[in-house]
């Protein structure tokens, strides 16, 4: 540690050059941050505002097939189901295409009865909500995005579902707010409209009875296969086979339909080390070469080898946990531009500990070749400029 | 002058071999951009070459009215029957429409590389098909028959879902179907699709209507007449495309998006491999004072010097321009992936390293050593000779 003003300063020896090589590592560590956070949120997505005690019930040959609603009933009979609720893809948009928004015919008792732990709804609100047949919940985020406030009247267009005169707009009526119970869930809601089964049950014109999948309240989150495999032998042969997963399995399994992202992101970081391990260590190289003279000097004075190697290799520490520290931390403020990039999926703040890892041993590799030639350096050689 | 920067930039070159180390950081670096940027955009030309050119000026394709996808679209048999008798349409020798009623649905089929299951289109076509698409050619085994459960899979869909060999049994609905042979159409999305009879996918999903209509017009320019008819129809409520508009429309978001990462990947990257071009370029400079200041007292001028600095760097640039690219194109030219598509399912294409990607990326090369070159040059042309010559 009383090396570190001597290290300090030799960091400095040229300012030009060591801002350089401090901004290229940065950048480095910057991509590895945001790259790291996006993989970590494509592989271990939240599945929506589901907790580990949710299960997913879906036609077992597509997502897109639908289900008779009458197999609820059947589903809540398994033992160990605590709640069954039932959901159909709406399609829906606001105005142009690309506002996506994810509206669900829900029906109220049994939704709120599965996700009573993760949402919050008003009294009032909810009140309001059973009153009124178009009665439409909103994300509190959704409501700023577009400045909706309670009490407006909500057109939203479906790709799909046409009602009687076969105009595919619906119009609702927002009576109230959503909002998630653990803000970290919150951004998982961030497009959520849940509006009456019954309304939109009478007012599409075909698909009646029928819908998209179910979401199921286990008691034991621990027995969650067992609980899938055993909600699906009730179905087995039956004209709608269903297959059932941990809401969190069903996420995973459709982000993995994105392909392997993860791979992507790799093979583009491990570009950028490599290419950056040629780069620093270069500049490394040539430091040490330029102070031989210097470093003889040291040795003359009484340091000892490997005090001298461990001069350059904290010199490369230094360089190299300074800048990552840097890039981290700068691509933790840009999280919240890729949140708005990545609607809906939870970002980590992980990678903190492998980018940390990473520089250390970037440090090592780069320190090593200069390092061993700066500790076996002959005094006398040296000092005669004969290296 | 142009002969002394010819000198300098001839001298300063056939010198490099000798500072190898720093100069291959700036061709590594560079390289290692270019790759990056190339691969990536690759992705996107794959992208469009499968989704966007897809399709025919003389087709069109008729979808429910508001439904941007065929997924979502739902076609009546009497919609079908009004959209048959349309103007424009080109017949068969016995003066029959050539229109395709097609049935999408999507069904599970999992990835060869991760094993979960994937959304693969199951397009349910008309007796018609081989005569409006005629790009669909058998690769291998037979077409399927109509009324009884046999498929056919695309040449993209073989390559990265499981099970879709000829012979191979798929299980979907409680009934087998047999895969009977593989089809190529022209590289296009349908190779990412199993086709079936639409008549037998109607039965199995228990579907009573169609999704679209493909038809083949009498000619390209019948378009508008056969759109007119149909928009203009009070019984009907559709959306009448271009096949190659429908497409294109399909593949811009995804595009859109790949473009934007690599893109900006490749920008950071390249501020990166701008300092260690900077970095290299300086201790280059530094390390040839002396030779520059000789130079300079022996009546070289500033200018000359600088360019051949800028000369130095952009050669260094541009070799690593073309390693990068090269790279790009060996490890992933005709690489095939799959992702979701916009139409909820999986869309197989290959990455294609174009002309113009490789030109792109040596562009963006040449800009980096541009950049990382001018500040050391303007540097080696201000270097105060009487104080380098005294140096050493």
């Amino acid at each position: 540690m009383k090396y570190l003003p001597l290290i300090w300063a030799t960091l400095w020896r040229k300012k030009i050059r060591t801002i350089f090589t401090l901004a290229s590592i940065v950048i480095a560590f910057l991509l590895f941050g945001v790259l790291e956070t996006v993989d970590a949120a494509f592989t271990h997505p939240n599945g929506g505002a589901s907790g580990a005690d949710k299960l997913i019930t879906t036609n077992k040959y597509s997502i897109t097939l639908s289900l008779p609603l009458a197999d609820a009933q059947q589903i809540a009979g398994v033992s160990g189901v605590v709640a069954v609720t039932w959901i159909t893809w709406f399609g829906g948009y606001y105005q142009e295409s690309k506002n996506f928004i994810f509206a669900q015919p829900i029906d109220t008792a049994s939704y709120f009865n599965v996700y009573k732990d993760e949402l919050i709804v008003s009294d009032a609100a909810m009140q309001s909500f059973l009153e009124t047949r178009t009665g439409a919940l909103v994300d509190v985020a959704l409501m700023k995005k577009f400045g909706w406030k309670v009490g407006d009247r909500l057109p939203l267009h479906s790709a799909i579902w046409t009602q009687k005169d076969g105009s595919l707009d619906w119009i609702f009526d927002i009576v109230g707010t959503l909002d998630a119970k653990d803000p970290a869930q919150a951004s998982a809601l961030s497009s959520t409209v849940l509006f009456h089964y019954e309304y939109f049950d009478e007012g599409r014109n075909f698909g009646k009875g029928d819908v998209g999948w179910f979401e199921e309240r286990v008691a034991d989150p621990a027995q969650s296969a067992e609980m899938s495999s055993r909600i699906d032998a009730v179905f087995a042969n039956s004209p709608n086979e269903t297959k059932t997963q941990p809401a969190k399995d069903f996420a995973m399994a459709f982000i993995k339909q994105y392909g392997d992202i993860g791979f992507v992101l790799r093979a583009i970081l491990g570009a950028v080390f490599f290419t950056l391990l040629f780069l620093t260590g270069n500049t490394m190289m040539q430091s040490v070469k330029e102070r031989i003279p210097e470093l003889a000097v040291l040795k003359t004075l009484g340091f000892a080898d490997g005090t001298v190697l461990m001069l350059v290799v904290g010199e490369s520490m230094l360089l190299c946990v300074l800048a990552a520290l840097v890039g981290l931390a700068l691509s933790f403020a840009a999280l919240p531009v890729i949140r708005g990039a990545l609607q809906g999926v939870e970002l980590s703040r992980d990678a903190w500990i492998p980018g940390l890892g990473i520089a250390v041993l970037l440090a090592l590799v780069i320190a090593m070749p200069p390092g061993i030639r700066a500790m076996r350096l002959n005094i006398i050689d040296a000092l005669a400029d004969r290296h | 002058m142009f002969k002394q920067w010819i000198a300098l930039s001839a001298m300063s070159l056939s010198t490099l071999p000798q500072r190898i180390g720093a100069s291959s950081v700036i061709v590594i670096g560079i390289a290692g951009v270019v790759a990056v940027l190339v691969s990536v955009l690759a992705m996107g030309v794959g992208l469009r070459h499968t989704l966007a050119d897809g399709g025919r000026a003389d087709r069109a394709i008729v979808l429910r009215g508001g439904s941007d996808v065929e997924l979502n679209s739902n076609l009546t048999r009497e919609d079908i029957a009004v959209i048959g008798n349309a103007p424009g349409l080109a017949v068969d020798g016995s003066g029959k429409p050539l229109l395709s009623a097609e049935l999408v649905t999507v069904v599970n089929v999992p990835k060869k590389d991760t094993g979960t299951d994937a959304n693969v289109t199951l397009r349910g076509v008309g007796a018609k098909l081989t005569e409006v698409r005629p790009e669909i050619v058998m690769q291998s085994g037979r077409m399927f028959r109509p009324a009884v459960r046999e498929l056919i899979a695309g040449a993209g869909a073989v390559r990265q879902f499981r099970g879709l060999e000829p012979g191979s049994v798929l299980h979907l609905r409680n009934a087998e179907w047999t895969v009977t042979g593989v089809f190529t159409s022209n590289g296009d999305v349908h190779e990412s699709e199993l086709l079936a009879d639409a008549d037998t996918v109607a039965s199995a999903t228990e579907r009573t209507g169609f999704s679209s209509a493909l038809v083949l017009l009498s000619s390209a320019g019948a378009f508008d007449r056969f759109k007119d008819s149909l928009t203009t129809d009070p019984q009907l409520r559709v959306d009448v495309q271009r096949e190659p508009e429908y497409y294109a429309a399909q593949s811009k978001a995804l595009s859109q998006a790949i473009n934007v990462v690599g893109n900006s990947v490749a920008v950071i990257m390249a501020i990166g491999a701008m300092f260690g071009a900077l970095n290299s370029m300086y201790s280059a400079v530094a390390a040839r004072g002396l030779e520059i200041a000789t130079l300079r007292a022996i009546g070289f001028s500033a200018m000359p010097v600088m360019l051949s600095v800028m000369v130095e760097a952009l050669a260094l640039a541009l070799l690593g321009g073309v390693i990068g690219a090269a790279l790009a194109w060996i490890v992933f030219n005709g690489h095939s992936v799959s992702t979701l598509g916009s139409a909820f399912s999986q869309v197989v294409f290959q990455l294609a390293v174009t002309p113009t990607l490789v030109v792109t990326g040596i562009v963006w090369a040449c800009v980096i050593g541009l950049l990382g070159g001018l500040f050391p040059a303007l540097r080696a042309a201000r270097l105060p000779v009487a104080e380098a010559l005294r140096a050493t």
